[in-house]
C-alpha cells in the first residue's frame, strides 16, 4: 500500500516539475521570437469574398472577429503614438473584410469613416477608401442617415470637396429621422464651402451624439482645435477695432478689457489665458498644451 | 418445401449452408431473386402477417440502453395489444425465461446467456402462432440449452409451430418432428431425424480396463490411453468381444454404437444426392 | 402512424441515455458564457456578438448532432443488427425510418431549446433586460432548427446506401455545397458556355439552399425577419425534407440486410 503511495506521490511531482519547466521554456522562446523582431502586423487572407466563402453560414460572427481586430489595430498603434503616414495601411483591409462579413455592422462604417480618412497621427489619412467605405454602408444600410453625415464630414474636412460634401448632407436629410440641421448645412456648404462655425459645428455634433469612445475622443480634439482657431479669430478681430479705435496696436490682451471689448481676459480649452503675441496677433500662451496638440496636428 | 402447422421443425445443415439465408427471407430481411414463400396462408410480402410470427435472430444484440423489461414492452408496442395486457405479458414472460430479477438492468450487462433469454422473450411475448429461430442455443452453456430446448417443447405443447436452424445433431434429433437439411444453398432432403440420419451404424465401440499381462487378442486391435483401452468392431463380433473380456476379467466402463460424425453424414447425403440429381432449390420455393 | 411514435419516442430516449448528447449541449453553454467574455472586448457591438456566437454554437453543434448522429441512426442499427428483430415486428420499414427521423428532430428541438435559453441567459446577464427585438433570435433559432431536420434526412438517404464513413462525408458536403447554392446562381466566369451556366444554375437549384434558413446577420443586429421568409422557408424545408425522406424510404425498403 504504501509502495503505491509514494509512486503516486512520485508522479504528481514529475507532472507539476514538468508543467513548470514547460512554463519557463515558453518564456525563453517568447524572448527569443521577439528578438526576431517579428512582424506581427499580418493580415495573412485578404481576400474579402474568400473569408466570406470560408465563414460559410457564420460571416456575421467572423465580421464581428475582423471588427475587435481593427480596433485592436487601430488602438495599439494609437497609443504607443506610432501612426504615421502610411503605417496604418492593414486598417482598410480589415474594415473592408468586416463590412463584407456583416454589411449591418454600423460603427465599423462610423470608425472607419472617422479613422481612415483623418490625416496622421490621429489616421490613415485616405479618404477616398472612407468614402467607398461609406458607400456601401448606405447601400447596406439605407435606413441610417448618420452614414451621410459622416460621408459629409469626409468630403468637407479630408477632402475638401464642398460641393460633394453638400450633396451627401442633402441626401442623409432626406430621412425624415434624419435631423434638421443635415438640410441646413447642406444649404451653407453649398453656398460658403469651408468656414470655421461650420466646422465647429460639425465636430461639436459628432462630439455629442458618437457612442463609440475612440470616435468621441477624436471629435473632442478637433473641436478643441477649431475653437481655438473661433476664439483667435474673435481676438484678432477685436484687436483689429483696437487699433482702429485707438490709433495703436495693444500689446496686451487686458488693455483690450480695459477698453471695454472684453469682459475679461479669456482662456483656451485648457484654461490657459491667450496673449498677443508679435505685430499684436493673438496666440496661445506659451504654456499652454494646446500648441503642441495644434502643432502635432497641422 | 413446407412446415405444418404444430410441428417443430428443424433446419439443419453446416455453416454457411445457407440455414439464416432462408429463414431472413422468410422474414423478410432480405429479399428473393425469385420465387414465393407464404406463412399462415400469407404472402411474406404483407406486414400483418407478421402479428402472428415471432423471430429470434442469430446471436441477437439489442438496445444495451435498455433494459430487458423495457427492450419487451418496446417490441409489444408494435403488435396490437392494449396497455394492461401488454404489462401482464412483459411480467409473464419475464418470468418463463428466468429474467425477472435483472429485468431492471440495463441489456449491455447481460451475458450472452441472458441475451439469448431476452431473445426468445421477444419473439414469444405476443403468443405467435409460428415462432421462427436463428440458432437458438449457440453460445449457451448446457444449463441455458436445455433452458431453451424445454421452453420448445411447451411451445409445441401450445399446438404452435416452431422453426429454427442449427448445426447441432443431438438438438434435431431430441426436438423435431421433422428436419430439412441444407447443404452449399440447396435443400438436400425432407424428413423425420431418423429418415435423414439413418446411417447404418458403423459398429461398435467398447471402452474397457484390464490388469497387465493378460492374454487378450482384442488388446492387438485396441488403443490404449492411460489405463483405458478403446476398441471398435463390426456390430456382429460384440458379444463375442464381451465374453472375452468377462473371461479375462477385465472391467467394461461403456459399450455404445459408433455414430457418424456430422462431416461424415453430409458427405454421404453430397454423394447419395450426386446419384439420385433430385436437388430442390432453396431460394424462396 | 403509431408505429412511427413507437420508433420515435425509443429514439428519443436513446438520446437522451447518451451522454455524448449532455457534454455537446454543456459545450454550447461555455460557449454562451464566453460569448459574454468576447462581448467585453469588442467596443460597441457587445450584444451583437453574443447573439452571433450563440447562434453559431447552437447551429454548429446542431450540425454535428444532425450529421453524426443522423448517419448512426440507421448504421448503427444495421451494424449491431439490433433491426432485424424489429423489423420481424409488424412495421414497414418506411415507419421505423420516418420513426427515426422524427425521434432525432425531437432531441434536436430540445437540444436547441435548451442552448437558446442559455443565449437569452446570456443576453440577461450583460443587458439586464429583454426586449422585443430579443424575439427575432426565437426564429433565427427556429429556421436553424428547419435547418437541422432538412441535414437530418440528407444523413438518413445516404447512410441507407453507404458506408457510415462515406455517409458523413456525403452529408457534410452537401451541407457545403449547399451553403454555397446561392453563388453557384450568381456565378460570373468568363469563360463557361452558356449550357454549362445553365447547368450550374440547375444543379444550384437542385441542391438544399441551406442560406434560406440564416438570418443571422438581421438578428444579430436586432432586425425583423419577414414573415414571408419564415413560411417559405418552412414550406421548402417541408417540401424537400419529405423528397428525401421519401427517397430514402425507397432504398431502405429494397435493402438485404444480410
Amino acid at each position: 500500500m504504501k509502495r503505491s503511495g509514494i509512486i503516486e506521490v512520485a508522479l504528481g511531482v514529475l507532472l507539476v516539475s514538468g508543467l513548470a519547466g514547460v512554463w519557463q521554456l515558453q518564456k525563453k522562446i517568447d524572448v527569443q521570437r521577439q528578438a526576431l523582431q517579428e512582424e506581427r502586423d499580418e493580415l495573412v487572407l485578404r481576400s474579402p469574398k474568400l473569408i466570406k466563402r470560408m465563414s460559410l453560414e457564420y460571416a456575421p460572427l467572423m465580421g464581428a472577429l475582423y471588427w475587435t481586430r481593427a480596433v485592436q489595430y487601430y488602438g495599439e498603434k494609437h497609443r504607443l503614438q506610432q501612426i504615421r503616414q502610411g503605417n496604418l495601411e492593414l486598417l482598410w483591409p480589415l474594415l473592408d473584410i468586416t463590412t463584407t462579413l456583416d454589411p449591418n455592422l454600423i460603427v465599423a462604417y462610423r470608425f472607419g469613416s472617422t479613422f481612415l480618412s483623418d490625416a496622421p497621427p490621429r489616421g490613415a489619412g485616405d479618404p477616398d477608401h472612407a468614402v467607398e467605405l461609406l458607400r456601401r454602408g448606405v447601400i447596406a444600410n439605407p435606413d441610417y442617415w448618420r452614414l451621410y453625415q459622416d460621408m459629409g464630414n469626409v468630403y468637407y474636412f479630408d477632402k475638401k470637396d464642398y460641393a460633394r460634401a453638400s450633396e451627401a448632407f442633402a441626401e442623409g436629410a432626406k430621412n425624415p429621422q434624419a435631423a434638421i440641421w443635415m438640410k441646413v448645412m447642406a444649404a451653407k456648404i453649398a453656398a460658403e464651402g469651408e468656414s470655421l462655425e461650420t466646422s465647429y459645428f460639425l465636430w461639436r455634433d459628432i462630439y455629442q451624439t458618437a457612442q463609440e469612445p475612440q470616435i468621441k475622443k477624436n471629435a473632442e480634439l478637433h473641436l478643441r482645435l477649431v475653437k481655438v482657431d473661433l476664439d483667435l479669430r474673435e481676438l484678432n478681430r477685436l484687436a483689429n477695432e483696437y487699433e482702429r479705435r485707438s490709433g495703436r496696436r495693444a500689446t496686451k490682451l487686458s488693455e483690450l478689457v480695459q477698453a471695454g471689448l472684453l469682459p475679461q481676459v479669456p482662456a483656451d480649452p485648457d484654461g490657459y489665458p491667450y496673449v498677443l503675441g508679435e505685430g499684436g496677433k493673438a496666440d496661445l500662451n506659451v504654456y499652454s498644451p494646446m500648441l503642441g496638440e495644434k502643432l502635432m496636428n497641422k | 418445401m413446407r412446415v405444418d402447422t404444430g410441428e417443430v421443425f428443424g433446419f439443419l445443415g453446416p455453416n454457411g449452408a445457407g440455414k439464416t439465408t432462408t429463414i431472413k427471407l422468410l422474414v423478410r430481411l432480405i429479399f428473393p431473386d425469385g420465387g414465393s414463400a407464404r406463412i399462415l396462408g400469407k404472402s411474406i410480402d404483407d406486414v400483418s402477417m407478421h402479428q402472428e410470427i415471432g423471430y429470434l435472430p442469430e446471436q441477437p444484440y439489442f438496445y444495451d440502453y435498455l433494459t430487458a423489461a423495457e427492450l419487451l414492452d418496446y417490441f409489444a408496442r408494435f403488435h396490437r395489444l392494449t396497455a394492461t395486457d401488454r404489462q401482464t405479458r412483459v411480467e409473464n414472460i419475464l418470468k418463463k425465461v428466468g429474467l425477472e430479477t435483472a429485468k431492471k438492468i440495463q441489456l449491455r450487462k447481460y451475458s450472452k446467456g441472458m441475451l439469448q433469454r431476452a431473445g426468445l422473450a421477444q419473439a414469444i411475448l405476443h403468443d405467435p402462432q409460428v415462432v421462427i429461430l436463428d440458432e437458438p442455443m449457440s453460445g449457451l452453456d448446457p444449463l441455458g440449452r436445455r433452458e431453451v430446448r424445454d421452453i420448445i417443447l411447451e411451445l409445441k405443447k401450445e399446438g404452435r409451430t416452431v422453426l429454427f436452424s442449427t448445426h447441432i445433431l443431438s438438438d434435431a434429433e431430441m426436438l423435431c418432428d421433422r428436419v430439412g437439411v441444407l447443404v452449399g444453398g440447396k435443400l438436400r432432403g425432407v424428413g423425420t431425424p431418423e429418415e435423414m440420419v439413418g446411417i447404418k451404424t458403423q459398429g461398435m465401440e467398447i471402452l474397457f480396463e484390464v490388469a497387465e499381462g493378460k492374454n487378450l487378442p482384442l488388446l492387438a486391435k485396441a488403443t490404449r490411453t492411460g489405463e483405458r483401452y478403446r476398441v471398435q468392431m463390426p456390430e456382429e463380433e460384440l458379444y463375442g468381444a464381451i465374453e472375452q473380456l468377462r473371461a479375462a476379467g477385465a472391467r467394461i466402463l461403456s459399450v455404445a454404437q459408433i455414430k457418424p460424425t456430422l462431416e461424415d453424414f453430409f458427405m454421404n447425403l453430397v454423394e447419395a444426392d450426386r446419384a439420385q440429381a433430385n436437388a430442390v432449390e432453396v431460394s424462396g420455393k | 402512424m403509431k408505429n412511427v411514435w413507437t420508433v420515435a419516442t425509443n429514439t428519443f430516449r436513446e438520446a437522451v441515455r447518451d451522454r455524448v448528447l449532455f457534454n455537446l449541449v454543456f459545450f454550447a453553454l461555455l460557449m454562451m458564457g464566453a460569448a459574454i467574455l468576447v462581448g467585453q472586448i469588442s467596443i460597441g457591438i457587445e450584444e451583437s456578438v453574443i447573439v452571433s456566437l450563440g447562434l453559431t454554437a447552437i447551429s454548429v453543434i446542431g450540425l454535428f448532432i444532425a450529421v453524426f448522429i443522423g448517419v448512426g441512426l440507421v448504421s448503427k442499427e444495421m451494424d449491431k443488427r439490433t433491426l432485424y428483430a424489429l423489423l420481424a415486428k409488424p412495421v414497414e420499414r418506411w415507419e421505423f425510418l420516418l420513426g427515426k427521423f422524427c425521434g432525432l428532430v425531437m432531441t434536436l428541438t430540445v437540444n436547441t431549446a435548451a442552448m437558446a435559453v442559455g443565449l437569452y441567459l446570456a443576453l440577461w446577464t450583460v443587458k439586464h433586460t429583454l426586449e422585443k427585438s430579443d424575439g427575432w433570435i426565437l426564429v433565427a433559432v427556429y429556421l436553424i432548427l428547419l435547418k437541422l431536420a432538412l441535414i437530418v434526412a440528407l444523413a438518413l438517404l445516404f447512410s441507407c446506401f453507404t458506408t457510415p464513413f462515406l455517409a458523413i462525408l456525403f452529408t457534410a458536403g452537401i451541407y457545403v455545397a449547399g451553403v454555397f447554392a446561392g453563388d453557384l446562381r450568381t456565378v460570373q466566369a468568363v469563360d463557361l458556355s452558356p449550357a454549362t451556366m445553365n447547368l450550374l444554375k440547375g444543379v444550384s437549384y437542385l441542391l438544399p439552399n441551406f442560406e434560406n434558413f440564416n438570418v443571422m446577420g438581421a438578428v444579430a443586429h436586432g432586425r425583423a425577419v419577414p414573415g414571408a421568409l419564415v413560411r417559405q422557408a418552412t414550406l421548402y424545408a417541408v417540401v424537400y425534407g419529405a423528397v428525401v425522406l421519401a427517397a430514402a424510404s425507397a432504398i431502405f425498403s429494397r435493402r438485404n440486410l444480410k
